[in-house]
Order: structure tokens, then C-alpha cells, then sequence
């Protein structure tokens, strides 16, 4: 991050501005991932003047960054209705889907809303691999194609490929092919559980020897880079940016800190975003809890360079104790750090 | 000063952040974090309203500057931000800013 947009940050963090927005239009997919959290049946979505009303007034409380997300936000019929609106409130608008509907029309049109960004998933360089996790054959090659149709027209494009026990091997051909496509690609490992709480599908989470093998690979250390830090700014330092710069919005109109952290905050349906940025009293709990707050965190050795995220956390039933996963993800770091030094 | 009239570019997100004019680019991810004076004349960019009318009643009016000094800065600054591309400039009033152009709430 530049020193400028970390001014920026800090800014938003005094003033206690909702910068970041992740809000999803839809639950409603195409695809059917095996490893998604969500459920796809439509319990009443936000209504295009809804959509359009929290939009206002994200926009009057200083929301810059907003993220569109599903579901498959190109199931929404008025989703370039929303795009212009948000556009002309002054958004700095990014858009994640899998493009599957997503053509050379939907493309001209995106790129002359100005839209900054455009995240499409892709799993493998595999079509069986890739069609295997998404249950939609062909979906690799119409995503592919998608994303052609939008680098021809100079937008920017990120391929997100998470990472599985079914493609865990695959992401260096994953980065080949982005890399031919002149777009950049993150890797993630989490897979979370579902919204109803299901944990079934955790058991899709890569091994510890594939984890071992990420946080190994020394093509991939910058992404995983982190600052050193000291203890004592450690202890004072919040989680993360969930609930004091950011939030999530969901397509029923539910405010979350995060999308990663399912703690109910209030609904837009029945109030306003500020009301419930300001003075939800769940908000406020998440926004004062600093890292000598969590009682084993603050005690761990792996406490400066752990990616602890307060919302897995939550979902394993308390959101100032740990985050099993990410210990997981801890210890292998660890491991594959010690292992580096006695190699070097 | 000859009139100037001023608009926001297209292609432009912008919120007011604190007192600051925050700006991105979307196809390069320029970042632009403007001070208050600037910010005053961002938010008074509508194309319609000349740019010495800008300095009489919102530079002159809400900073401590004296007028020839506020004229003089302030065609600087315009001129500055149009060669970055974030305003676009004319002799007479325009349309208004683009729609997708940003402009702070």
C-alpha cells in the first residue's frame, strides 16, 4: 500500500469512515462451488430503489471502495442500472463474478462505467478440474473468455483462485495462465463454513503438507510477507479492518462487519447505514476489542505475524478466541520459515 | 482573470475523506488526496459556475486569503489538475460534470 492511500486509511480510521464496502447483490448463482457458503435460494433481495437508497447513504457516510459481489451479481437484472447509479455517487466501484455471462457487450459496458476492477474466480487451468468444483461444464472456458473480452478492453482483471484439496496442486498453472492473460491472480486457502453454520465443507481445506508447500514456495513469498512488528504495537493493534473502516452489506439488506464475520448488526430495511454503523451496539463490541483483548492470541508466540481473522473466530463460537484455521496456518508458516533458514 | 469554468473529469471516483478530496483513476489506480483549498474547488466544479465566482464566494470565503492572491493560486490549481486530467476547462459553461465522474457527497 502506498503511503498515500495509507494516509487515506488512517484518515478513515480516526474519523471512524466506512471506506470499504463489500455489498452483495444476490445469493442467486449459476454455479454451484463446492466449497460455497452460501444459500442460493432468493429470500427477498433489496429492491433496485432499495439498492439505490443504501447507496445515498453510503455514499453521505464516505464510503469510497465499494465491492459488488454475489452470488452471481450478473443474475441481477438491473445490475448496470446499479453500476451507473453507484458510479455517478462517486464510487470507486470493483466487481467479483465468475463472467460466465459475461460478453463482449457486458464488457464494453463495464468498461465505460469506469469500473475500476474486475475479479473473476478461476480454479484451475484444468477444464475437469476447474467445471468438477464450479458443477458447471464448460465454465472454465467461458470464463476464460470473459476474461479476454474484458483485457481487450483495458480493464484491470484479477483471477482469485482458492485453493482446495482438489486444486491444490494446480495454482502455479493457474499463475502461468493469468500471467499469459497480462492479469494478476491471489491465492486463497480459506474455505469457511456455511452461513447456517454447516462445517461439512471444511473438510475441503487443503492438507498441511499442500498448506507447507504455499508457504514454501518462494515465487509466492511477497504475497505472503509481513511487516515486523513489535509486541507492544501488536497488543494495541486492531484485529483488522472489519467494523472500523469496513463492512459488508448483504443482498437482504443485513450489515456484517465483514463478509467473513456473520455477526448480525442491523438491517437496512428497517434503518438507516448510519444508525447502524454508529451506534449498533455489536459494532461497537467488535471496534473496541484491540489484540490484548483475545486472551490466547495475546499470549501466542506466532501473536506479530499471525492473519488471525476475528470472523472465523466468531464462527467457531467466540470472537475474541482464536481462529483454528488460521493457527493452522500459523504453525505451518512457522514450520516453513524454520525450514528455510536451515536450508539457507 | 478571464472566466474559467471548470468540470470534473470522467473516468474519476472521489469522496470527501475528513476535509480532503480523496481521487482514483480507474484505469491507471492514480491515487489524488486533495487539501481543503483544492477540495473547495473540487466540490465547486460543476461547470456552470466560473471560476472567479469560485474564489469570490467559497476560497475568499471560507479561507483566510486575500483576493488577488486566492485568484492567482487558485488558476494555478485548476490548471494543475487539469493537466493530471481531473478537470477538464473551458472558456464557457459546460454541461454538467460527467455522470460517472464522481462527485463527493
Amino acid at each position: 500500500m502506498s503511503a498515500l492511500m495509507q494516509l487515506v486509511w488512517d484518515r478513515a480510521l480516526e474519523q471512524r469512515v466506512p471506506l470499504s464496502v463489500q455489498f452483495d447483490l444476490t445469493y442467486r448463482c449459476n454455479e454451484r462451488c463446492v466449497h460455497c457458503y452460501l444459500d442460493h435460494d432468493d429470500h427477498g433481495e433489496l429492491t433496485t430503489a432499495e439498492v439505490k437508497g443504501v447507496l445515498d447513504q453510503l455514499a453521505s457516510a464516505g464510503t469510497l471502495f465499494l465491492i459488488f459481489s454475489g452470488g452471481e451479481l450478473l443474475l441481477r437484472k438491473d445490475l448496470f442500472e446499479i453500476l451507473g447509479y453507484a458510479r455517478a455517487l462517486g464510487f470507486d466501484v470493483k466487481l467479483k463474478t465468475n463472467a460466465i455471462l459475461l460478453g463482449e457487450q457486458e464488457a464494453d459496458r463495464i468498461r465505460d462505467l469506469g469500473i475500476r476492477s474486475v475479479q473473476v474466480s478461476i480454479y484451475s487451468h484444468r477444464p475437469d478440474v476447474h467445471d468438477g468444483i464450479t458443477k458447471v461444464p464448460g465454465s472454465l472456458q467461458r470464463s476464460l473468455a470473459a476474461i479476454r473480452f474484458l483485457r481487450a478492453r483495458g480493464l484491470h482483471v484479477l483471477i482469485a483462485n482458492v485453493l482446495m484439496r482438489q486444486n491444490a496442486e494446480d495454482y502455479p498453472h493457474v499463475r502461468t495462465l493469468a500471467a499469459e492473460l497480462g492479469v494478476e491472480c491471489t491465492l486463497d486457502p480459506t474455505i469457511t463454513p456455511k452461513m447456517d453454520g454447516d462445517t461439512s465443507i471444511l473438510n475441503l481445506r487443503i492438507s498441511e503438507p499442500q498448506l507447507l508447500r504455499v508457504y514454501t514456495d518462494k515465487s509466492l513469498i511477497a504475497d505472503f510477507a509481513n511487516e515486523p512488528t513489535t509486541d507492544d504495537e501488536m497488543l494495541d493493534a486492531r484485529p483488522c479492518s472489519a467494523g472500523h473502516t469496513a463492512c459488508y452489506i448483504s443482498p437482504y439488506g443485513d450489515v456484517f462487519p465483514c463478509v467473513q464475520f456473520p455477526l448480525p448488526t442491523g438491517n437496512l430495511r428497517g434503518q438507516r447505514f448510519g444508525d447502524v454503523w454508529h451506534q449498533s451496539p455489536q459494532m461497537n463490541e467488535v471496534r473496541e476489542i484491540r489484540m490484548r483483548d483475545l486472551p490466547t492470541c495475546s499470549t501466542c508466540s506466532f501473536m506479530t505475524t499471525c492473519t488471525r481473522c476475528p470472523g472465523l473466530a466468531y464462527m467457531e463460537g467466540n470472537m475474541k478466541g482464536p481462529s483454528s484455521a488460521d493457527c493452522e496456518k500459523s504453525m505451518v508458516r512457522a514450520r516453513g520459515q524454520a525450514a528455510g533458514k536451515d536450508v539457507a | 482573470m478571464s472566466d474559467v469554468y471548470f468540470t470534473r473529469a470522467g473516468q474519476l471516483a472521489a469522496r470527501k475523506v475528513a476535509d480532503e478530496v480523496v481521487i482514483l483513476r480507474a484505469h491507471d489506480s492514480s491515487l489524488y488526496v486533495l487539501n481543503p483549498v483544492a477540495s473547495a474547488l473540487w466540490e465547486a466544479a460543476d461547470g456552470q459556475t466560473s471560476l472567479e465566482a469560485v474564489v469570490r464566494d467559497v476560497i475568499c470565503h471560507d479561507f483566510d486569503v486575500d483576493p488577488e492572491t486566492a485568484r492567482r493560486d487558485a488558476s494555478e490549481l485548476v490548471v494543475a489538475l487539469a493537466a493530471e486530467g481531473l478537470l477538464r476547462t473551458s472558456g464557457q459553461p459546460m454541461a454538467d460534470a460527467d455522470p460517472h465522474g464522481g462527485r463527493p457527497a
